[in-house]
């Protein structure tokens, strides 16, 4: 469950092989420094070229260190609004997404139906299918409903497109919380939306977080759905608004560029961080794609 | 009324994914445009888009590079450099493990878009890759021209590895000490140990990683849109990306929406087969 932090599994080599251990430990070592200075050297470019006024496409220690990029793009057109209605999309289709996900896994996880299966299937199969292949459809639909530069139907999309996930792993985690403790509550003749309000919901507060986080990333992180869907300047979340800055005046400002970047991936950094030391992180989810 | 939880679910979900998806079937056998006559009444035009598609000189070298692009970045580059890491994390000090895989998890972390401009600084000319290549006396050209295939191939690596990463360190865990002493005691050599124990005890879940890493370097779009737009001329237009231009450059709806069902078809079948394999005995 842990990531890739938990010490515990580094001591599992076998004590056979204990004279021949120093050795491969170091060689792994060097090869494992050696690889991660190759992932290194681009997120080098990103902090770097952010603090540095004269940052181009190469990676150079700034001559002077200064936050003139970050003022620079900390403006209410180019990053504040923007950011905020990343904000707005993301809450707003995270909510969604979880309501309706705890909503449908009760049914699934506490009853005996004929089509849970089928339904549990079908959901996984919709985990899978590539988003990026409605597009094309989305938007004629959203034009024909007129739902094109909606912020609400945009947020409602996203809802969708990560629901499949999210009732997977939520049914998931519900399995996990015993039903003897909503028996007590069913005896004393509790509807069963009471019993899942009370006592289901907070005990599986830690996984609806995890469920929760995870939708909230996928949808900040989304360029491809709100490029389409909000043509609007003023409505474009910051996906949208930093590649048209990347690509708007020709010679790009590489300074500015990589300070906005790191002010739109802070949030997801934290929410990230958050998850993995909670309850496993990415790791959880990856495993609740594995039932 | 014990159903009646699932309705908000299944509304949202027959709304805008079933939906989508029914409508991207009909779209593909008319002539939807996005202006002109077609736009306002599209005609039934039968197969002609997927005919067009098997004339049209772009499709064929569209699925090709799409194929390179999955098996090269995700099926070969991601999963095998996944495991690779998975198994020198296992040998190597706690603390070199837990910075590195911080390090490989950080460029999965960002968002796509964050992580195409950095692969763009990195591959364009006079970028950060030129750079150190100079300081052995090669001067190197921008790659995003010369090579782009080659670009956005590692580009996707470098993203996406940290995932497969994390999925082969967890069930290396679960590999039964017992079994690889017993092998060590037997005089089995490493590689023979990784190849004819490791690997075999995990082989369902590099299996499921497989699918799962396909499925989503598939649907790759935000990445080559950035880092090449599919060019130059071209030499890096996977299928997502030629659908976006048929459908928003070239405005001809219906022909992108028949090349968008094809990568429905072929996502749709793969999952199937993923799904299939998660059946036996794992719920």
């Amino acid at each position: 469950m842990a990531v890739p932090t938990a010490p515990g599994t580094t001591g599992r080599t076998p004590a056979l092989a204990a004279p021949g251990r120093r050795p491969s430990r170091v060689a792994a070592n060097a090869v494992l420094v050696l690889i991660g200075v190759c992932f290194l050297v681009p997120l080098a470019w990103l902090f770097l070229s952010a603090v540095d006024p004269g940052a181009s496409a190469r990676t150079s220690l700034p001559d002077t260190v200064s936050t003139e990029n970050f003022r620079a793009v900390l403006t209410a057109d180019i990053a504040l609004r923007p950011l905020l209605i990343s904000f707005v999309l993301s809450l707003g289709s995270a909510t969604v997404t979880v309501l309706a996900a705890v909503l449908a896994s009760y049914p699934l996880s506490r009853y005996q139906m004929r089509f849970s299966k089928p339904f549990l299937y079908t959901v996984l199969f919709g985990t899978s299918l590539p988003v990026t292949a409605i597009m094309v459809p989305v938007f004629s639909l959203a034009v024909r409903t007129g739902l094109l530069d909606s912020i609400w139907a945009t947020a409602l999309f996203m809802a969708a497109t990560s629901l499949p996930m999210a009732i997977w792993m939520t049914k998931n985690f519900m399995d996990s919380v015993p039903v003897s403790l909503e028996e007590a509550a069913w005896m004393d003749g509790a509807p069963a939306m009471t019993a899942l309000r009370r006592i289901v919901v907070p005990l599986m507060r830690p996984g609806l977080t995890v469920v929760f986080i995870y939708v909230f990333m996928q949808a900040w992180g989304n360029f491809f759905v709100p490029f389409l869907l909000l043509r609007s300047p003023e409505k474009q979340p910051a996906a949208v608004t930093i590649y048209q800055f990347f690509g708007q005046f020709g010679a790009i400002d590489y300074g500015q560029l990589a300070a906005f970047s790191l002010l739109y991936s802070l949030p997801v950094i934290v929410l990230y961080v958050i998850v993995s030391r909670s309850v496993g992180g990415s790791f959880a989810m990856s495993g609740a794609v594995k039932g | 009324m014990r159903i009646l939880p699932l309705v908000p679910a299944v509304l949202l979900l027959l709304l805008f994914m079933a939906g989508p998806v029914l409508w991207s079937l009909y779209g593909s056998f008319t002539n939807a445009a996005l202006t002109g006559p077609n736009a306002q009444n599209p005609q039934w035009i039968g197969l002609d888009n997927y005919s067009r598609l098997l004339e049209d000189p772009d499709f064929p070298r569209s699925v090709l590079l799409t194929v390179v692009f999955v098996l090269l970045s995700a099926v070969v580059g991601q999963n095998i450099l996944g495991m690779a890491l998975a198994l020198l994390m296992s040998r190597a000090s706690g603390g070199v493990s837990a910075l590195i895989g911080g390090v490989v998890v950080s460029a999965w972390v960002l968002p796509e878009i964050v992580a195409a401009f950095v692969m763009y600084a990195f591959f364009t000319g006079e970028g950060t890759l030129d750079q150190l290549l100079g300081l052995v006396g090669v001067d190197g050209p921008n790659w995003l021209f010369v090579a782009p295939m080659f670009a956005v191939i590692l580009a996707n690596i470098w993203r996406g590895t940290a995932f497969s990463m994390m999925v082969y360190r967890a069930s290396l865990d679960d590999v039964p000490p017992e079994l690889v002493e017993a092998a060590q005691i037997d005089g089995a050599s490493p590689t023979q140990r990784l190849f004819r124990i490791t690997l075999p005890v995990i082989k369902s879940t590099i299996a499921t990683n497989l699918m799962l890493t396909t499925l989503q370097t598939l649907s790759v779009f935000t990445l080559i849109f950035v880092m090449t737009a599919g060019g130059p001329s071209n030499r890096s237009m996977t299928l997502p990306l030629l659908a976006y231009e048929e459908a928003f450059n070239f405005l001809d709806v219906g022909y992108g929406t028949a090349i968008a069902t094809v990568m429905l078809v072929v996502g749709a079948l793969s999952s199937v087969v993923y799904i299939r394999m998660l059946r036996p005995g794992k719920d």
